[in-house]
Order: C-alpha cells, then structure tokens, then sequence
C-alpha cells in the first residue's frame, strides 16, 4: 500500500494543510466558488451573465460601436442593419451603443441602492433585535410603516420630493430594502439572542455593543447576504420601472428603462426593436441576479429558504 | 377569532396614522413648500410672482402652521373630500371614483389569472417533478417572474398592432356601461400584470405542494385505500392552499406598484396613471391623496390577508 506524499486533498478541493494551518484567503475563496459551481451549475451561469455585465459596463467606451448620446437626423427610428445592428431610436442614436452604456446605470443602481438599505436594514436590526424593549417596540412600527406603501409607490413619493436623478434614484430604492432586510436581521438576531455563547459574553461583563458587533452580528451575515442578492433583481426591476415611468434617470442619459418610455405612443408604426432589445436586457439581468439568488441561498443554507419565501 | 381580528385592526391604526405623517412630511420637506414644487420648474411653464405666490398660498392653508395643516388635511380626508387638481380645479375624489373600478379591476382579474394559471401548474409540476412538464414550467416560472409586467405590456401592444393593427382603448369604459368595451381595455393589462404572479404563485404552490407530499398524512390517507383524486383535492391541496395565499398577499404590493407602470405602458385611464401623470404635473395635492389611498388600501388589503391566515389555519388564531 503505497501512502501519498503530497497533502491529500478532499473531493471538494480544499488543500488540508498538515500542520494545521489555514489555508491562504484566496485559496479558501476559490474553493467556497468552486464549491458553490458544483452545488449549481445555474446559479454560475448566472454569475458569468453578471461578469459580463461587468465587462460591458467597464468597457462600454470600446464596445460601443457609436456615442450613445450622439444624435443622426439622417437615421431616425432605423431598423436594425449592417450599421446599426439593433436599429437607432426616435433622436437616430444607436440603440446597441445606448443598451451597452445603460448596463453602467443599471448595475451602479441596483449595488449601490441594495448595498445601502440592505445595510441600514442589518444595522437596524441587529439593534432592533438585540436591545428589544421600547427600542424595539417603537422602530417596528417605523418599519411597520415603510412597509405599508407597495414599494414602487414609496420609491415615486420619495423621487417626487427628491427630484429626479441617479443619486436619488438610488437613495429612492435603497429606501424600499430598507424594511424586509431589518425584519429578517431581526428575526435571525432574535433566535442568535437567546444562545448560550451570547449569554456567556454577558455573563462576562461584554457591553451591549461590543456583543452586537463581535458575537450577534457575524452570524446574521449569511442571511443580509441572502437578502441583498435576492433583492438585486427588485432594485433593477425598480430603477427601470421608475425610468420608465419619467421619474427616474432623466433622458438623455442611457437606462434600459428610459429607453422603454413612450416608444410606442408616437410612431405610426411601431419600433419593434426599441421595444424588443432594452426589455430584453432588463429581463436577462434580472433573471441572472434571480438564479444568483436563488443559487446562494441555497449553497449557504437551505434552511433560509422557509424564512424568507 | 374575534379577539383576534379586533387586535389586527387596533395594530393597523397607529400604521394608518404613521402612514399619513410620513406623506404629510415628505410633501414638506421640499425646501418651502408643496407650492415649491410647482414654481421651481424651470422650463417656463409657469411662473408666479411672489405676491401671486403669497395669494395661492393663503387659498391653499399653506400659510398656517404645520400641524393646523395636518389636521385641516386628515379632516378633510375623513369628510371625503380630497381637494381638488391644481391644474385643471377637477375634485379628486371624482376623479378617483371614476378611474378606480378600473384599476381594482384590472389587479382583481391579475390576481383571479394568477390563480388559474399558477396553482395548476404549480401543483402538476409538483405531483409529475421531473417530468419533462415539470422542467418546462420551472423554465417558464423562471422567464416570467424576471420579466417587468410594463415591458411584457408593451409587447402585448406592439403584438396587437404589429398582427391586428388594433389597439387597446384608452377611454373610460366602466363595466356595467359596456362590458365588451371595457374587457377589451382592461383583459390584456390584466395579462401583463397576471403573468408574472402568475409565475410567482406556480413556484410557491409548486414548493408547497411537494412538501406536503411527503407529509406521512398523504402515505396514510393512500394506504387506507383514498382514490388518487381524493388524496390530492382533500389533502394535498387544501393544505398547500396557504403558502398560496401568502404568496399572493405578499405580492399585491408588487402589484400595486406594478400596475402603475403597466397602467402607464397601455395608457390605461386608472388610478395609477393618474399618480404618475401628477407627479409629472407636480400637482401635489394629488400625488398626496392619492398616495395615501395606495398607502390606505395595502394596509388593508394586509390586513385582510393576515385574517385570511387566521380564518384558513386555526393555529395562528389561537397563538
């Protein structure tokens, strides 16, 4: 029987260290993707969706065939050609340059705004959920209260009082992640109160704060990460919707959204291409952040999924 | 139960009322005031001078302190008096009698449709999982809870210009005047907005039925010898009946919104487009009124979910 010299590795790839060392940061992160590729193959096709998205986003300057500002008086609500390969728009912008640059609003928008009220939502959670009492009693109602408007309609009051624009947009959406990502930190921080090594960091005189952030907090990351991903297809179908409707990211600049507005009420005949292809590209990039979503939940815990379905 | 139904309501009352300060604030938050709203717009659209200002000002009760303002405004609600548009002095209440058995039943019918559609297919896909029908509807569930209800409205318009060179009208057609005029505008911006809870509500019942089939209650009532269809009409579906109606109540505020925009991508005469053409117009005492009808009729329409809950499963009455 022959013994392997080399350090066995287990069949998920991770490379056991024999003296009992942790492998490097990048090596435990490769091997937690590689993992998760193995767990769903669907949710790492959706992430490739995303990395492309990236790469669209980064290099829209290169891959843009046109300025997407750039109006042709010559080519007005052109079919799609040789030349312009998804046709031009009412002004004769090319509409595949516009669709390559409004990737940038869509993914700053929909991070950025899940990033931030996913966060405030953790915070105010945590808190919400540790300190309990009146602090508790009272903010439930705040978020009672946020969660009374359907969220679109929150978001187009909050625009209407802002005015419109890519900041507000963002601070709009962000705004309506705000409730469920604090009831469901709540939740979890509810249940992480009552274990025995949170008690124990009373018992040892730990502050409140201090047991929030170095005890509670660290294990109600895995859900907020839930969460945000699976808000992130909500926050894309928002920034649309509200562009669409005139009140979010003022025209000219290039959403996916914006382009939607009003094709169809003008033209005698109808611009199937001005139709087809921005709605096309809002409908992949929220899938993929959906498949994304459903992927990691269940990678990281398929016992959330009772929780937040 | 009715203790339970009384503290469900008495909860909704302190919302109701957060509910109106936090649109009574963000309407004044504005630097100013709502009247700000209409003067800063630039284009040269309309200009007032400040005396003019001080004028429409004082006819508005703008110039009284705030919470005179707020409970001038909560009076007047409560009286059914809804202010009239800035722009064109039409009362609102009008306007929103007109414009809201439109919009209630285009969400109604969205929701019967995603009833129709969803739960058999949620539940077949369940009983036949991984049949081939089975990963055609995951396929299905997975495109149409993505795709935004507005877009797949303009495709429906653009299908129905572009095959039938029709479009659907755009003029206040109610019901009981004439139904086949009013289906014609209402049938497919229900379609819009139902397909995609349609999506929703499969997938829910589809999870909910495939636990319940492994529930030992299921393996007993079959080893006693209960037709197969028995099993599923009494058993499985019954019990999967509630994540069902949670789904859906947990959608209608996806709904609401989501009708906006639909409402908006037909040019619907509803309540939705109503909003989002005053927001435009900046007519402030709409977009107030009528986002507190929204904000009133989802606290409501919660509430009605949460005692539907109680009514279907006993336990939650008794907690």
């Amino acid at each position: 029987m022959a013994f392997p010299s080399a350090p066995p590795a287990d069949s998920e790839g991770i490379v056991l260290d024999i003296e009992g060392k942790r492998p490097h940061v990048l090596l435990r992160f490769s091997s937690s993707v590689g993992r998760f590729a193995q767990s769903s193959p669907i949710g790492m096709a959706a992430v490739g969706i995303w990395l492309l998205m990236f790469v669209m986003a980064v290099f829209a300057p290169l891959l843009a065939p046109y300025d997407p500002l750039e109006a042709d008086y010559s080519a007005i609500r052109a079919a799609p050609t040789a030349e312009h390969f998804l046709g031009t728009d009412q002004l004769g912008r090319d509409l595949l340059s516009r669709i390559i640059y409004g990737s940038r609003i869509t993914l700053i928008v929909s991070i950025t705004a899940v990033f931030i009220g996913d966060m405030i939502g953790f915070v105010w959670g945590i808190a919400s959920g540790y300190l309990g009492q009146r602090f508790d009693l009272i903010s439930q109602r705040v978020v009672d209260v946020l969660m009374s408007f359907p969220g679109l309609i929150l978001a187009l009051l909050l625009l209407v009082v802002l005015g419109a624009g890519l900041v507000t947009v963002i601070v709009a959406i962000s705004v309506t992640r705000i409730p469920s990502a604090t009831r469901i930190t709540r939740a979890v921080v509810l249940s992480i109160k009552e274990t025995s090594y949170v008690e124990a960091a009373k018992m040892v005189g730990a502050s409140n704060v201090r047991i929030m952030v170095r005890h509670v907090a660290p294990q109600a990351v895995a859900p907020i990460l839930v969460v945000a991903t699976l808000h992130l297809g909500g926050a894309i179908f928002a920034e649309s919707a509200l562009s669409f409707l005139g009140m979010g990211i003022p025209p000219p600049a290039p959403s996916w959204g914006n382009m939607l507005g009003g094709v169809l009420a003008a033209a005698f005949r109808p611009p199937w291409w001005l139709v087809i292809f921005p709605g096309v590209a809002i409908t992949i990039a929220i899938m993929a952040a959906n498949l994304f979503g459903d992927a990691f939940r269940d990678f990281l815990d398929p016992k959330l999924r009772r929780r937040i379905d | 139960m009715s203790k339970y139904i009384l503290n469900r309501i008495l909860i909704a009352i302190p919302t109701i009322f957060g509910v109106t300060v936090l649109i009574f604030l963000a309407m004044r938050v504005i630097p100013g005031d709502p009247l700000q709203l209409i003067v800063s717009e630039s284009d040269g659209i309309y200009v007032l001078s400040e005396e003019e200002l001080q004028a429409l000002r004082a006819s508005l009760g703008l110039d009284q302190p705030y919470h005179i303002q707020y409970v001038e405004w909560i009076a007047q609600v409560i009286s059914g008096d809804m202010g009239s548009s800035f722009w064109n002095k039409e009362p609102i209440s009008g306007m929103i009698l007109r414009r809201g058995p439109i919009s209630a039943q285009i969400a109604i019918m969205a929701v019967l449709l995603s009833w129709l559609i969803g739960v058999p297919i949620g539940m077949l896909s369940a009983m036949w999982r991984n049949s081939m029908m089975d990963h055609l509807s995951r396929v299905g569930i997975t495109v149409f809870i993505a795709v935004p209800s507005y877009w797949l409205g303009l495709l429906i318009i653009l299908f129905s210009v572009l095959v039938f060179t029709w479009r659907p009208p755009i003029t206040i057609i109610q019901l009981w005047e004439d139904p086949l005029g009013n289906l014609s505008m209402t049938v497919l911006p229900a379609l819009a907005l139902g397909l995609g809870l349609s999506a929703a509500t499969a997938r829910m019942a589809r999870s909910a039925a495939l636990e319940v089939l492994f529930e030992d209650y299921i393996r007993t009532a079959r080893a006693k010898g209960l037709k197969e269809a028995l099993v599923v009409w009494r058993h499985v579906f019954k019990n999967a009946l509630l994540p069902v109606i949670t789904t859906t109540g947990l959608a209608l505020g996806g709904l609401l919104g989501g009708a906006v925009s639909v409402e908006t991508a037909f040019a619907v005469p509803g309540l939705g487009k109503l909003l989002v053409q005053g927001m435009t117009e900046r007519d402030w005492m709409m977009i107030q009124n009528l986002v507190l009808l929204y904000g009133l009729i989802y606290v409501i329409i919660n509430l009605l979910v949460d005692l539907s809950y109680a009514f279907l499963d006993p336990r939650i009455r008794y907690e």
